[in-house]
């Protein structure tokens, strides 16, 4: 009994933000899905999330600054598609992939010029921010909430994609790109609407993540970013249940490393465990099967 | 990368700035500011430079050598980061600067150090309190005191304030001042007779939940960490979710309106060290509160509001103790100044400052303990701490 309450808050934690790291991979895997292009402006989508947050709640309700986060999220998710990325839809991978870096710096850029390059403290939330006790666990609220509204939006997500009819589109065209395009497939509408739900979950996870750990930086969307893209490919990039089992165990994995006491090595054990599962697993957990086409 | 860039069209700015001054000034001497305005001790680094920036405005010239010179800032922002740190410093050696103050941290200015030797200019370390800064070298010298003095006030506090006889000890790798602060701490805590859990954290890190389990589950009575403020307003937030009731200590980073900030309204007890405390020099606090108030970005660099941080005061002190040896040395050249640096005394609102003639240290032998009160968010005075008190 000593020994789980002894280990039980660093599963906790673990647990608590491999779910934030799961709503960012799901951005990761499901643009990677549609376009293959691994979209590296998205730890920073996730970030200016957090910034937006800072000032909107500085000045106005809470009630109201929630919604315009996530609205204005969405908002900076479909414009830096629309611009960096649709006019180069018929360029190769690699133009597009440079462009994404580029969008990367430009978004850290204008933060680090609008916060004077300090960490701005994020506002504590009523409720989330709220400290808890369950089962001998002493931590914030929003720990415990992350895990379940991950659960809910992973779940309503697979059914929009199973279910609805922008969901087979969408489907349709991770399949066969052109093919799609040919059957009528309205595909640039279909990019939007990933990167509007990428955008999305990544702005729910930020709120989340920021209100455990209060501090909003330029670079504060790299880490998480990055975790959540191993995440991704962990679970095999293109599977959305794939990112999100690879999320949860690279949360849990590196708190439980942090718990035996070997803090200095949580991030070469997160990645070291990524090469294992990539040499038994090239495509990742869950990874679609490369088929060559004769 | 991105940083880079930036800072390049910043230092174009002031380039063409300084180009713009130096021709319709006559007689002009340059010190060098070499500070973080970004990164993690950004924070800190806008606070110190502030006490120089208002040092300046009261005594925007100095009588050297029978001629009156304007004395030109040259600000630089070295990122907190050992690696861009030279780059800023090697601007510095090439605007021809006559001194150098700074910086904030002891990591950047050791990495500097090199650069300033070879160029034959003295630097005036302002509060980086790692040994290794000034340790064999004849041209960095200091005005803050050290962390052996420091880790030693700081065990021997934690010990007979709180009984403490385990303490947990959390330090950032990679970072001289957290890792030396942190070992000179456990030395002294060990010394007295008490145990030290320590663990270290990376570069980035933001999760700090984990850390305050342990500290909690292996039963320790003093949560000891020295790191930078950006770290301490996380790791502040963690154990208030936490509950962790056991006190907070750390050094004389913490002493910043953004600890402050972080700790109003909630549950934590946090003690720092440091050199200063608000009401030591009241003429002082009222002139430097208005000219942080005077502009929007003087405030902005403050953190917000008109709280005296310790490093303003000893930014401030740093400017004047440059002047003194300006005028001692006669002249604007780096190496007469450097020469008169060792003679040079200064009563400062810090309190006294004169070097010692090894290293070049200050002389120094008191520090100040504060609490952070949650309520006011302001600090408390607790003690004055001298070489005295913890033999």
């Amino acid at each position: 009994m000593t020994w789980l309450s002894r280990n039980l808050p660093y599963l906790v934690a673990g647990i608590s933000v491999g779910g934030q790291y799961a709503l960012i991979a799901i951005g990761y895997t499901m643009v990677y899905g549609i376009l293959r292009l691994i979209n590296f402006a998205h730890g920073d989508i996730f970030m200016v999330a957090g910034i937006i947050m800072v000032y909107a709640s500085a000045s106005m309700p809470i009630y109201v600054s929630i919604p315009l986060v996530l609205i204005l999220t969405v908002l900076l998710g479909f414009t830096v598609e629309r611009v960096a990325y649709k006019p180069l839809r018929s360029a190769p991978r690699m133009s597009v992939m440079i462009s994404a870096i580029g969008v990367s710096y430009l978004l850290q850029n204008l933060v680090f010029y609008i916060t004077g390059g300090l960490t701005k403290q994020y506002p504590a939330l009523p409720w989330l921010g709220d400290s808890v006790t369950v089962f001998g666990v002493t931590t914030k609220r929003v720990t415990f909430v992350t895990p379940i509204l991950t659960i809910i939006l992973v779940v309503l997500l697979v059914l929009l994609i199973k279910k609805t009819k922008i969901g087979m589109a969408m489907r349709a065209a991770s399949k066969d790109f052109e093919t799609s395009q040919l059957m009528g497939i309205k595909i640039n509408s279909v990019i939007s609407t990933t990167f509007i739900i990428g955008s999305l979950l990544a702005a729910v996870g930020s709120l989340l993540f920021f209100t455990n750990y209060t501090g909003v930086s330029p670079t504060s969307g790299a880490m998480p970013g990055l975790k959540a893209f191993v995440a991704a490919v962990f679970g095999g990039i293109g599977s959305i249940p794939g990112a999100v089992l690879g999320a949860f165990l690279i949360g849990i994995s590196e708190n439980l490393i942090r718990g035996l006491g070997w803090t200095t090595f949580q991030d070469a054990f997160t990645f070291a465990l990524l090469i294992i599962v990539l040499i038994f697993k090239p495509t990742g957990l869950f990874g679609e099967k490369a088929t060559d086409k004769v | 990368m991105k940083k880079r860039i930036f800072s390049v069209m910043m230092s174009a700015a002031l380039a063409i700035g300084m180009l713009a001054s130096a021709t319709t000034m006559a007689a002009t001497v340059k010190i060098g500011v070499f500070e973080p305005a970004s990164g993690d001790n950004g924070a800190g680094g806008k606070q110190e430079t502030l006490g120089i920036q208002y040092a300046n405005s009261i005594a925007p010239t100095v009588e050297i050598g029978g001629e009156t010179y304007d004395v030109v800032l040259d600000i630089v922002d070295n990122e907190s980061s050992n690696d861009k740190g030279p780059t800023a410093a090697a601007q510095l050696v090439g605007d021809g600067v006559s001194v150098v103050l700074g910086s904030y941290g002891s990591g950047v200015s050791i990495a500097a150090s090199d650069i300033f030797r070879e160029a034959g200019i003295p630097a005036i370390g302002v509060t980086c309190t790692n040994p290794q800064v000034t340790l064999g070298n004849t041209h960095y010298f200091r005005i803050c005191f050290l962390d052996p003095f420091q880790g030693s006030v700081l065990a021997s506090f934690a010990s007979e304030n709180f009984g403490a006889k385990k303490a947990y000890v959390l330090t950032k790798l990679g970072d001289d001042y957290s890792a030396g602060l942190g070992f000179y701490f456990t030395k002294a805590f060990q010394a007295l007779g008490g145990e030290v859990v320590s663990e270290t954290f990376l570069e980035g890190n933001m999760d700090f939940a984990s850390y305050i389990t342990t500290a909690k589950n292996e039963g320790c009575e003093v949560f000891f960490a020295p790191t930078s403020t950006e770290a301490a307003a996380l790791i502040i937030n963690q154990a208030d979710a936490q509950g962790l009731t056991i006190p907070l200590l750390a050094g004389d980073t913490w002493d910043s309106n953004v600890i402050l900030n972080a700790a109003a309204g909630k549950n934590v007890q946090i003690y720092v060290t440091t050199f200063y405390q608000e009401g030591g020099n009241p003429e002082f606090d009222e002139g430097v509160k208005e000219f942080i108030n005077s502009t929007s970005v003087n405030l902005a660099n403050n953190g917000g509001d008109d709280t005296v941080a310790a490093v303003t005061a000893m930014g401030y002190d740093a400017y004047f103790t440059a002047l003194e040896a300006l005028k001692a040395a006669g002249s604007t050249d780096a190496a007469a100044v450097n020469e008169a640096l060792w003679g040079t005394t200064y009563e400062g609102v810090s309190g006294h400052i004169e070097f010692d003639q090894e290293n070049g240290d200050a002389v120094r032998d008191a520090a100040f303990v504060k609490m952070a009160n949650t309520e006011t968010a302001a600090w408390d005075f607790v003690a004055q701490q001298t070489t005295a008190d913890i033999d």
